[in-house]
């Protein structure tokens, strides 16, 4: 019958829409299983945070274990407090790491790269990363630069 | 309860400050034919409309079977409707669905009938207008006059109390008009429905009607029983039902002096003075 | 003087008509409907000749756009050495801007203008007229029907249109400008991110559906119920359709991505 025909067009047409949709989400955005929400909070005070920005990676050598939470002024000590969510299956970052702010590339945007301590003890919920580097503000290393050189030549 | 279906009073309708309707009153006797007819630009479909419902009138009260149509709310206007049908006059079927779709839609709507009944229902009025063997054809396959009476067909599924005719005999072949004016009779008849019809086709009309309402510039020039407009000697009536050209609704359209416009100089410019 | 004059009866009968359609789509929402089946048996058959019937022209175009926007990116990028984020370049274009903007201009000019034609047409031949005189709604027969269609099926479309035209960019920056599979895809994959990119292109489409469906039914039911009336009404549809898609798309743009 006519309609048993269209009916079949209408769904084909709507279950076109959901695999594009799929696509979408796995191919393209790399949506990966959200069995994510197992995560630890760190913490980590920067003297600068640059352009960093909430979401923005936070690595291991390289690889991806978590992202930033939050970013606020730390009233007192006026630096950056950065929280951070780390993957619960990441357990091993010793306490003494180091927690900098890198740049993606020449242009790309801000991340947090943690080098790895010596410290047999591992950070936990709640913990606290003292050795950081603040972000690399380039016009600072401009002027940096220029007042090296300039007094450079007055010598 | 008056023995009138309908029963228009003092009702004036202006479109924009041109008055179509001023302070008229009609009324439309149960259980008879009444043709309303007048010269055309009379505005006689938004008679229709204005009884059905549709427009509302700028002031006066339409009853139509004791309710008042413009005071009504949208629910109530709807029940009411389901009580009139209406034949356009262009048939107005709904050019997606076949014949019997289109005859059943009504009693699909408003009713709770089974399929079952609704299919002997549908048959049985197509039957009556003649069109039985077309139930399955669409409406772009009909002709004109059996899409009207198809039209028809639909317009009383329901049994309405009351049935509006459109110009029903327009642009129709003589058979068609037959076919139109016996089935006209023969409803009115048999089942006691109240019929109103519009129509500038005098020697039809007549025919059939038991009353008369000639309507001219917004106002009720004439009415009375077919045989009263017949003897009538207003101007007015004569001029519409002799079809004289020239009379109270005169030929010429409002111009100047003839003399004056045939002795135009053509000036500059081409613009005639 | 005269012009000034026309100017504010133009201007009121624009707020006026602006504020019938206001009310008219208030009606359209809130129409009650008969039954459920009902509902579907209508809506199905709009979904059909307002979604599917548009799909070719959605899928031939979201083609031709994702394979012209990858070799253009790439003649661009590769400029700059960063032919390798073509990838990224095509999704966030297609996600964020073409694919919601061009399926709803497409649409607009495609399913719109039919919408408008239908409903004018009904209009002309009295068919809505004796809808409303057999005491059955037309607003739940007619216009809703459309009205919910449109915006069921434009969200769907822009998801088909930028799926589609990823896979074109993709096969013309990959299979055929020799880009590396692998960072074309990984590239794409970082910077994209599915609750802002692809959900806020839906949250676009959805309001494009909205503005456009609701423009071409109500065009379409205001017409004259003339020829010349249909015609214009149509063209209205398409004009007006346009134009509120790319106004929308910058508000919703400002809103979206901007940094406020």
């Amino acid at each position: 019958m006519r309609s048993k025909q269209l009916e079949l067009f209408v769904g084909l047409f709507v279950v076109l829409g959901f695999i594009s949709l799929a696509y979408l989400a796995i191919q393209v955005s790399g949506l990966r299983t959200i069995g994510n929400n197992n995560t630890y909070q760190i913490q980590a005070r920067f003297d600068d945070i640059g352009g960093l920005t909430e979401r923005a990676k936070v690595s291991v050598a390289g690889v991806t274990v978590g992202e930033v939470d939050n970013i606020v002024l730390d009233k007192e000590l006026y630096m950056a407090l950065v929280t951070v969510n780390i993957h619960s299956d990441v357990t091993t970052i010793p306490t003494d790491s180091a927690a900098a702010i890198l740049t993606n590339g020449l242009l790309g945007e801000k991340y947090i790269g943690i080098s790895i301590g010596a410290e047999e003890e591992y950070l936990k919920n709640g913990d606290e990363l003292y050795d950081t580097q603040s972000a690399l503000v380039l016009e600072n290393l401009i002027s940096q630069f220029l007042f090296e050189s300039t007094s450079g030549d007055n010598e | 309860m008056s023995n009138n279906f309908v029963d228009i009073q003092n009702m004036s309708f202006y479109r924009g400050d041109r008055a179509i309707y001023k302070d008229i009153s009609i009324q439309i006797p149960k259980g008879k034919i009444t043709a309303i007819m007048g010269p055309s630009g009379t505005g006689k479909t938004t008679l229709l409309r204005l009884i059905g419902g549709q427009l509302k009138p700028d002031s006066g009260d339409i009853f139509l079977d004791g309710k008042n149509v413009p005071y009504l709310s949208r629910k109530d206007l709807y029940l009411v409707r389901k009580k009139i049908g209406m034949l356009f006059q262009s048939g107005a079927l709904f050019t997606d669905i076949n014949v019997f779709d289109n005859v059943a839609f009504p009693l699909r709507e408003h009713t709770d009938f089974s399929e079952e009944i609704i299919k002997d229902i549908v048959l049985m009025k197509l039957q009556s207008v003649g069109l039985r063997g077309a139930a399955q054809l669409m409406p772009s396959e009909l002709s004109g006059g059996m899409a009207r009476r198809a039209a028809l067909a639909r317009a009383f599924a329901l049994d309405p109390e009351l049935v509006m005719y459109d110009e029903p005999f327009a642009g129709q072949d003589p058979i068609s008009k037959g076919v139109v004016v016996a089935l006209i009779k023969r409803l009115n008849e048999s089942v006691g429905m109240t019929s109103v019809l519009v129509s500038h086709d005098v020697s039809d009309s007549l025919s059939i009607a038991d009353y008369v309402y000639i309507l001219s510039g917004g106002n009720v020039v004439a009415k009375g029983t077919s045989e009263e407009i017949r003897q009538s000697n207003d101007e007015r009536v004569i001029q519409f039902l002799g079809g004289l050209p020239d009379g109270p609704v005169p030929f010429h359209f409002d111009a100047a002096d003839y003399q004056l416009d045939m002795n135009m100089h053509v000036n500059d410019g081409g613009r005639l003075k | 003087m005269k012009s000034i004059q026309y100017i504010g009866s133009a201007s009121l009968a624009w707020l006026a008509s602006f504020g019938r359609g206001g009310l008219f789509l208030f009606q359209v929402m809130f129409h009650k409907p008969k039954s459920l089946s009902s509902v579907f048996s209508l809506l199905f058959k709009q979904i059909y000749s307002v979604g599917v019937l548009s799909l070719v022209i959605i899928i031939v175009s979201g083609l031709f756009i994702g394979m012209v926007l990858a070799l253009q990116g790439y003649t661009i990028l590769a400029q700059f050495g960063s032919e390798q984020a073509v990838g990224q370049l095509l999704a966030l274009t297609l996600l964020r801007e073409l694919g919601p903007v061009v399926t709803a201009l497409l649409f607009a000019g495609r399913a719109c203008s039919a919408l408008t034609a239908e409903i004018g047409l009904m209009k002309a031949t009295e068919q809505l007229s004796s809808l409303e005189m057999m005491g059955v709604d037309p607003y739940r027969r007619i216009i809703a029907p459309r009205f919910i269609a449109g915006l069921i099926c434009l969200p769907i479309l822009s998801i088909v249109f930028s799926a589609v035209g990823i896979l074109g960019g993709e096969f013309v920056a990959v299979g055929w400008l020799g880009i590396h599979g692998g960072s074309f895809w990984s590239l794409m994959q970082q910077s994209v991110f599915f609750s802002t990119d692809v959900v806020n292109g839906i949250i676009k489409a959805f309001c494009f559906a909205i503005a456009t469906t609701w423009i071409a039914v109500f065009q379409g039911y205001e017409c004259e119920p003339t020829s010349e009336g249909i015609g214009r009404a149509t063209t209205r549809t398409v004009v007006l359709g346009s134009l509120s898609i790319l106004a929308l798309d910058f508000i919703l743009t400002a809103a979206m991505f901007g940094d406020f």
